[in-house]
């Protein structure tokens, strides 16, 4: 507990090394054996046979690989990723970014606009999916939707038999209330730091209304919008909980809508046999390609964010010594003991 | 939110449109809400009922009695279950990853530097994604069907360190350096003087990791085999994918599920916004 300020520098360097470790020790072994030592093994396993075992002997090569990339499930999971990508991440997109500007402009009652619009982010997929399947889309004539389509008329649906895809529309509206308001409040933050003298400098050129948004607001919102677009793709590559819970019908999943850790769990863990090869072969194939998305996006990023609205604080490591110059929120005073 | 520019005398149709638009939504956003404390006020017959009915004619609370006595569904085991998961999950994530980000904010060496850079690793590929390879780490120590194995994985957040790091970087060196000077070490600085500055972005960290921890699924679902342990989300989830389903019932304990989320909510909301802005980006 010796006091580094009044030590030779060669020692304060000593007690430094050992009050790093003491500080980032439970973190760096916590990494290291949850994370880092359990993906190398899986490494390891996706070269073999390996059900329903951790310590396999049979040495299949890039069989598994081969399996993966040549079997029509996987291929279709990837390609249920991309069309469920392509449905949800722009609908996410315009509804909250529509949310934040609609909101940012209310001058009655906006705290209650957005907690409105924030409060689906505290509610769990599951029940969310609850919710969905056995109330608002319930293939029943007591569904809500069902009964609104038969009070103007018309047939009810069997939104998630598999019929002309009509279970997407359930999945996306599902994830757009969830998840619309999350984007809505990283949009509210970006129109924040737009410069008022900005708009000011708008109005007095007579600029208005919708083309102050598309000269002025959007380019500002660049950089918040491609970190936005990001985290969207992430989380659908991620999609699992409402799937699951949507889907799945008395403990079977249909063949149908499998996203790639649905498919990844299915095979791995989900049926009887526990493949662990084949779930560790998959593994690695998503977190390549989930590591090509993050690091493709994280370019466009850079690129297009020119100069001072770049958010450099993504991008790592940087000086050291600009450590006491960071751009991170002060402490606030008056709360010392 | 008052930096946007006011556009004079043409503002009052618009103004009115605006708020029209925004209570329509707003009441498609609360609508599911709605549909929860009906269903679960409602009786199994008026669920069923051929035409939906808005509010049940006798609201009552039989179907909380009903599930907490079904032994079949074990809710309350389940609930305590997500209480102290969550609790812990917390607790432990704030701690370790505040004083992780503490040391490499404060540590320059080749050592923080190849910490970081695992740590930015991590960032890039979401552990979701990796809940294969952790399932034969946490089922070779034999942690499955146990609280450790619920807990213990989850408590690494290389998101939550890197949040610390950012904000400890930034934090005044001269007031630790006022505190050494009065005989404080390194720890006694850090609990006595960093920490009570750091109580924002603490709360923004907690509520945020609290709320992923209660509604989390896939791992729970991976290591809740045992009935004993599963986490609300599980059992419901186990519950309406059986055989025998009670639909009211389902919702009942929904509602209840929801419940110290929404408690969290309404309390927490300014942190719980500061951590949301935070995690996005910035």
């Amino acid at each position: 507990m010796s006091t580094a300020a009044t030590l030779r520098p060669g020692a304060r360097r000593r007690s430094d090394r050992l009050w790093f470790w003491v500080f980032t020790g439970p973190f760096v072994v916590g990494l290291l054996v949850f994370v880092y030592v359990p993906v190398l093994w899986s490494v390891y396993l996706s070269f073999f046979d390996a059900r329903n075992t951790v310590t396999p002997t049979s040495f299949v090569g890039l069989g598994n690989y081969a399996y993966l990339l040549t079997s029509r499930e996987f291929l279709l999971s990837m390609a249920t990723f991309v069309g469920f990508a392509v449905l949800i991440v722009p609908t996410t997109f315009a509804l909250s970014l529509g949310l934040a500007l609609l909101v940012a402009r209310a001058r009655v009652a906006q705290a209650f606009f957005r907690s409105a619009f924030f409060l689906p982010t505290a509610c769990s997929y599951v029940v969310a999916a609850l919710v969905w399947r056995l109330s608002i889309f319930n293939g029943a004539r007591f569904g809500l939707v069902n009964s609104v389509l038969r009070a103007l008329g018309l047939e009810p649906v069997g939104w998630l038999s598999g019929e002309h895809y009509l279970y997407w529309v359930v999945l996306v509206t599902l994830r757009l209330w969830l998840q619309a308001g999350f984007y809505m409040v990283l949009f509210l933050a970006g129109l924040q730091r737009i410069p008022t003298d900005t708009y000011e400098a708008a109005a007095l050129d007579g600029a208005t209304g919708w083309r102050v948004v598309r000269w002025i607001t959007l380019p500002q919102l660049r950089a918040t919008s491609v970190a936005v677009l990001l985290l969207l793709t992430v989380g659908a590559f991620q999609a699992f909980d409402e799937f699951y819970n949507t889907l799945t019908q008395v403990g079977t999943y249909p063949p149908y809508a499998r996203p790639p850790l649905v498919y990844l769990y299915l095979v791995s863990l989900g049926q009887g046999t526990q493949d662990l090869g084949l779930g560790s072969a998959g593994t690695v194939i998503l977190t390549i390609v989930v590591a090509v998305l993050g690091i493709g996006q994280l370019r466009a990023l850079r690129e297009r964010g020119d100069g001072a609205r770049t958010r450099r604080r993504i991008t790592l490591p940087e000086p050291f010594d600009r450590l006491r110059t960071g751009s991170v929120e002060g402490p606030r005073r008056g709360r010392r003991s | 939110m008052s930096t946007l520019v006011t556009r004079g005398p043409r503002r009052r149709g618009p103004d009115a449109a605006r708020y029209v638009l925004l209570s329509a939504l707003a009441l498609v956003f609360l609508l599911p809400f709605y549909v929860i404390l009906r269903n679960a006020l409602a009786t199994p017959a008026e669920l069923a009922s051929a035409s939906w009915v808005w509010w049940p004619a006798d609201p009552s609370l039989d179907n909380l009695r009903r599930l907490f006595a079904d032994q079949n569904v074990r809710f309350a085991r389940s609930l305590l279950n997500s209480a102290v998961v969550s609790v812990l999950q917390t607790v432990l994530t704030v701690a370790i990853s505040a004083m992780a980000g503490y040391g490499l904010a404060r540590v320059p060496s080749r050592a923080s530097r190849l910490v970081l850079g695992l740590t930015v690793l991590t960032l890039m590929v979401p552990t979701t994604v990796t809940f294969v390879p952790t399932f034969v780490m946490v089922s070779s120590l034999g942690w499955i069907s146990s609280l450790r194995g619920l807990v213990v994985p989850v408590l690494f957040s290389a998101f939550a360190t890197f949040l610390f790091r950012q904000f400890f970087s930034g934090f005044p060196v001269e007031l630790e350096e006022a505190a050494a000077i009065d005989g404080a070490g390194r720890w006694r600085t850090f609990t006595r003087v960093v920490l009570p500055n750091a109580w924002g972005i603490c709360a923004a960290v907690g509520t945020i990791t609290f709320l992923n921890a209660w509604n989390s699924f896939l791992w729970p679902l991976l290591i809740g085999q045992d009935p004993a342990y599963r986490t609300v989300q599980v059992a419901l989830s186990a519950y309406t994918s059986s055989q025998r389903v009670d639909t009211a019932q389902v919702f009942t304990g929904s509602a209840v599920a929801i419940l110290p989320v929404l408690v969290v909510f309404v309390v927490l909301q300014r942190q719980l916004v500061q951590g949301v802005e935070r995690s996005g980006i910035d």
